[in-house]
């Protein structure tokens, strides 16, 4: 083993947090993770910047500009890049949307939706703001790995950060690989 | 003495008028594959049961087996390349596992779980396709829609119906049924149809029956499609 | 879907269906009088059409929908058709087209709101010896400039009704700029068939075995043989060999006349102005298997000819070249019935042409079995080109020895090239086959020749640096298009508009093909836009292996070959437009904030990428 951690990163984009929680459900293997890693930008840590780290595991589709400048600013600092769960493969649920034209979208929530006042569209450049449609992480940055399900279980979680970890091609069992 | 062919060097015997998918599924060597089912005449559309013959890809589902054929199938280039088509048919449609009712049923993840697809590679087309509910039964979601025709297959020849039917072409191919409002309510289909029960993905689903198998005893929980359709695996 | 308003669709129909004898296999013939009738398939139309034919609607929403020129979204009373070939786009046929939608105040593609005119890009109509051209409702326009599209602009805004435009606008010309031995040696109507019925039907195959001669429509397989299979089919069902008796209702003659290969134009001339001997050849054909019926499927996109070929087929009946007792041979009954496509470069493959001619979608069938044994309505059918049957026409008169003495061994006889792109003098040349690609150049007048698409965009793109290259089976195949590139023009431009040629015509019946097409045309487009990279050029090679040897018909085995030919002898061309060695995203970041921008108002910082 190297005396070095290797520094990890996490991030969710379009996504709904269960590949983090999902990656929590790894249990007791945590303290066996924290051996080998250390974490950077993650929602455990609560650093905002992504700093220079070996892996960055990116949850969530793109869905507005804001996500696209996460995750080039995971692309530009992580070695390795993994996209995780659904979201991040194929837009996931999220992407529901993409057959639902945008005006539809923001009058849905904005005007007809009750408890919004005025009924206006928000024009605040602290909003980020949406694409036309929702994309898989890889249709903006290059992706090294991908680890399908959603979210995908503990086991599936462990198995393939103990082959990155160990410098394997990440491989799945049949049971462990699933798109749900 | 009856003909063979070999497949991957195992000798596979064969009668005159089937193919070699016939003759591989009949021996339990399993060809990867979508549109084809041995019920209905071969169609020969989604490819992923290309095999190499002599040195040439066919369709196994609709070549003849012909005495002293050298298959070659399970390959790691066939098989990357099979990936390749399955991960076409992803980014073609709108393929979202996670909401689908067909997820641990469906053959087309099932072959995509066999041929190891982590990602659907391909950038997505994300089409504009219709949902049609209006059947009191059956509800028809064009988004996971594969073109392999079976249940316009099925119903033409096993319901003598043709409730289904292919229009549009290229990639703007579009599957239609036999109605004049063009809504799968206004046609003749039946719950107990042979065409609701073919659909290989979760385009055609039978209503109020979604989720009733849980996670973890569906299909393809826990046995591959290769198990499945070779006759290794539980019986349905 | 809406359904547009029809009125009473009934009375325009029942004269169609009538004229076409409610029979289902002209389906196609029918739905394309209506579209010529209503400028749409109305929905109404087609429950008529079903309940009439006795077919399934769907099959007739599936025709419907399968041809690009019949449409179940209304198009212009005037319906104006850009050809997209890339010689007419370098005839400046992208600034012509903008130029009259300018005039007639409508969008390309879209309707003018009047209804009264679409403008629209097509295939290649096969006029590029004479382009820029385009489709008038159908009607082929040829020699486009600024100034006939004002006399256009004019005559559509006073509704005046095309057949009664300036013929002017409509006239074609053969340009034959080379003639050998079939386009230069006349052969009097019937002479072929007069030599057949003396010598008989088996040594008039024997004569087309001793000619060696190959299919002109692109594959090249040995008609002799093709014919004999077709025979061979015949004695396995019958028992016995039945040609040189009668005309069997139930084999067929197809003359290939689809020529839907963008550059290819020499089919067109060969109906133009030698009907004759293409007719004679089928004849014969029909005398060699025994056939009772012959069909002509003329691509949509000649349809000014029909009339004309009708004419012929008349005169030929009366002059007992066709009919009962061909020259009064008591046995000898064979007729010809003529076809029009609608669109769809696919019914050029034979098996898609069969099902198109029994009036179904353009879908290549299974093989085994060949059309040989079950072709139309599965029975015995020969396809062969239109060229194929002009050979063996002049081969059944003149002997198999005459013609294997010409051209090389493996490629005897000559070949019609369509010459058209950087050339001053574009037509047609005939040639022996093996003349060299320098010859036909110095000859057709190439000004500074940097690369030759042979046989269109699913055969070979050459550079400068093979020109001494034969056109022969033994090297270069073809099926007849020779489009020149000079130097100054960009090979990139040309491997663009095939990519979205064969994305537009695949058929999508298999998967490699309809993704694969629409895949490629996408990385082609992106590297376009100026956002390609080194992995983009990757891709296109992993797709083209896919294609290559995963798809059902050859329109997608060959879909790839301009893009890879043009990445291995023209490497410049994509590199000189790559982004950079980064990754680029797939789609514009910045233009899929622009609905967002437009519907929140905003334009900040935040706002762009
Ligand atoms: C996509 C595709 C388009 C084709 N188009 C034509 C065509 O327009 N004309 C033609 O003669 N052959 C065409 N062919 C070849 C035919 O399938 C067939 O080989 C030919 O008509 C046989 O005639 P031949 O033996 O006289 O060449 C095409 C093939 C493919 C795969
Ligand atoms: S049809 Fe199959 S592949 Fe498509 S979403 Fe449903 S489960 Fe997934
Ligand atoms: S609905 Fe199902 S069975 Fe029918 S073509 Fe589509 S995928 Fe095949
Ligand atoms: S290769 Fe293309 S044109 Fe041929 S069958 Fe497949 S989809 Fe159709
Ligand atoms: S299973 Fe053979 S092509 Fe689909």
């Amino acid at each position: 083993m190297s005396e070095r951690k290797i520094r990890l990163a996490t991030c969710s984009l379009a996504g709904c947090f269960g590949c983090h929680m999902s990656f929590l459900d790894i249990d007791e293997r945590l303290f066996d993770l924290v051996e080998l890693v250390e974490f950077d930008r993650t929602p455990l840590t609560d650093i905002k910047h992504c700093g220079p780290c070996d892996v960055g595991i990116v949850e969530g589709g793109v869905c507005n500009a804001e996500n696209v400048h996460v995750l080039k600013e995971f692309r530009k600092n992580c070695k390795v890049l993994v996209a995780i769960g659904a979201c991040a493969i194929n837009g996931g649920l999220p992407s529901l949307r993409n057959n639902i034209d945008l005006w539809d979208c923001f009058q849905e929530v904005y005007q007809y939706e009750g408890g919004l006042e005025g009924g206006v569209v928000p024009n605040d450049p602290e909003l980020p703001l949406p694409f036309d449609k929702v994309h898989p992480i890889y249709e903006v940055v290059k992706v090294d790995f991908f680890l399908p399900g959603c979210p995908p279980s503990g086991d599936a979680i462990w198995r393939f950060l103990t082959d990155l970890l160990a410098g394997r091609e990440p491989k799945l069992d049949y049971e462990q690989l699933h798109f749900d | 003495m009856s003909k063979t062919i070999s497949i991957d060097g195992q000798s596979v015997p064969f009668e005159e008028g089937q193919t070699i998918m016939d003759a591989a599924l009949a021996a339990g060597v399993y060809i990867p594959h979508l549109c084809h089912n041995p019920e209905f005449t071969p169609h020969g559309s989604c490819k992923l049961c290309t095999v190499k013959v002599n040195g040439r890809n066919v369709a196994s589902c609709t070549m003849p087996a012909v005495e002293g054929q050298e298959v070659l199938n399970d390959t790691e280039e066939l098989n990357a390349d099979r990936l390749a088509l399955t991960q076409m048919l992803f980014v073609e449609g709108n393929h979202l596992c996670p909401a689908c009712e067909k997820s641990g049923n469906c053959q087309l993840q099932a072959v995509a779980y066999y041929l190891g697809m982590m990602s659907p590679h391909y950038n997505h087309f994300y089409p504009q396709r219709e949902v049609d509910a209006s059947h009191p039964d059956v509800i028809l979601d064009r988004n996971r829609c594969i073109y392999c025709e079976l249940c316009v297959r099925a119903s033409r020849d096993a319901d003598g119906k043709c409730v289904f039917g292919m229009s549009g072409r290229g990639i703007g191919s579009s599957l239609v049924v036999n109605s004049a409002s063009g809504r799968l309510g206004d046609t003749n289909l039946a719950v107990t149809d042979k065409a609701v029960q073919v659909c290989p993905t979760g385009a055609i689903l039978i209503k109020g029956k979604g989720f009733t198998v849980p996670i973890g005893r569906r299909i393809f929980d826990h046995y591959t499609i290769k198990q499945i359709q070779t006759g290794g695996g539980p019986h349905e | 879907m809406d359904r547009p308003e029809t009125p009473d669709i009934a009375p325009l129909l029942t004269p169609i269906l009538a004229h076409h004898g409610h029979d289902a296999s002209k389906l196609l013939q029918i739905l394309r009088d209506v579209q010529d009738a209503c400028h749409i398939i109305p929905a109404g139309a087609i429950d008529l059409i079903a309940v009439h034919l006795g077919v399934p609607r769907v099959n007739v929403e599936g025709v419907a929908g399968f041809y690009s020129f019949l449409s179940t979204r209304p198009v212009g009373e005037y319906q104006v058709l850009f050809s997209g070939n890339i010689t007419d786009q370098m005839l400046g046929q992208d600034d012509l087209m903008q130029y009259l939608c300018n005039k007639l105040w409508v969008e390309s593609g879209k309707v003018s709101e009047d209804g009264l005119v679409s403008i629209a890009g097509t295939s290649c109509t096969g006029m590029c010896d004479q382009g820029p051209a385009a489709l008038v409702n159908g009607w082929a326009l040829t020699n486009l400039d600024r100034n006939r599209l004002d006399l256009i602009g004019e005559l559509i805004r006073s509704r005046k009704p095309v057949a009664e435009w300036p013929p002017m606008l409509f006239e074609t010309v053969d340009n034959i700029r080379r003639a050998d031995v079939l386009l230069g040696e006349a052969l009097a109507p019937g002479d072929a068939i007069r030599a057949v019925l003396a010598r008989g039907a088996r040594k008039t195959l024997a004569e087309m075995d001793n000619s060696n001669l190959r299919g002109r429509g692109g594959a090249g397989f040995k008609t002799a043989s093709k014919w004999s299979f077709c025979h061979a089919a015949i004695v396995e069902e019958e028992g016995h060999v039945i040609c040189d008796i009668g005309g069997h209702p139930e084999r067929f003659i197809v003359c290939n006349a689809d020529e839907g290969e963008p550059g290819t134009f020499k089919d067109r001339v060969l109906l133009n102005s030698y009907a004759d001997l293409v007719f004679e050849g089928m004849t014969v054909g029909a005398r060699v298997v025994g056939a009772g019926k012959g069909f002509l499927y003329l691509r949509g996109e000649y349809r000014y000819l029909l009339g004309q070929l009708e004419g012929v087929l008349k005169r030929r009946r009366e002059a007992g070249l066709l009919g009962d007792n061909i020259l009064g041979q008591a046995d000898f009954n064979f007729d010809i019935e003529i076809h029009l496509g609608a669109g769809a470069y696919i019914c050029g493959e034979e098996s898609a042409l069969i099902e198109s001619l029994e009036g179904k979608r353009g879908r290549p069938r299974n093989r085994p079995p060949f059309p040989v044994t079950h072709g139309y309505q599965g029975r015995p059918t020969v396809v062969d080109n239109v060229e194929t049957f002009a050979c063996a026409a002049k081969i059944a008169a003149q002997g198999g020895a005459w013609f294997a003495a010409l051209g090389t061994a493996q490629s005897t006889g000559t070949k019609l090239l369509s010459v058209s792109g950087d050339v001053s003098r574009p037509g047609i040349y005939e040639y022996p086959f093996g003349v060299t690609v320098r010859q036909v150049l110095a000859d057709c007048g190439a000004e500074d020749p940097y690369a030759v698409q042979i046989s269109g965009p699913s055969g070979t793109t050459i550079s400068w640096k093979e020109f001494d290259r034969r056109i022969a089976f033994e090297d270069l195949p073809t099926a007849g298009a020779f489009m020149v590139f000079k130097r100054k023009r960009d090979v990139f431009d040309a491997v663009r508009n095939f990519t979205h040629f064969f994305a537009h015509e695949s058929c999508g019946f298999c998967t490699p093909c309809r993704v694969g097409t629409a895949l490629q045309q996408k990385i082609i487009d992106k590297i376009h836009s100026g956002h390609g990279t080194p992995s983009d050029l990757e891709e296109l090679k992993r797709l083209g292996h896919l294609l290559k040897t995963m798809s059902h018909c050859g329109l997608g085995s060959s879909a790839a070959n301009p893009v890879l030919d043009a990445l291995a002898k023209f490497p410049d061309a994509f590199e000189r437009k790559l982004a950079g060695l980064a990754f680029e995203p797939a789609f514009d970041l910045d233009g899929a904030l622009e609905t967002a921008r437009k519907i929140t108002g905003r334009d900040d910082e935040w706002a762009h990428l």
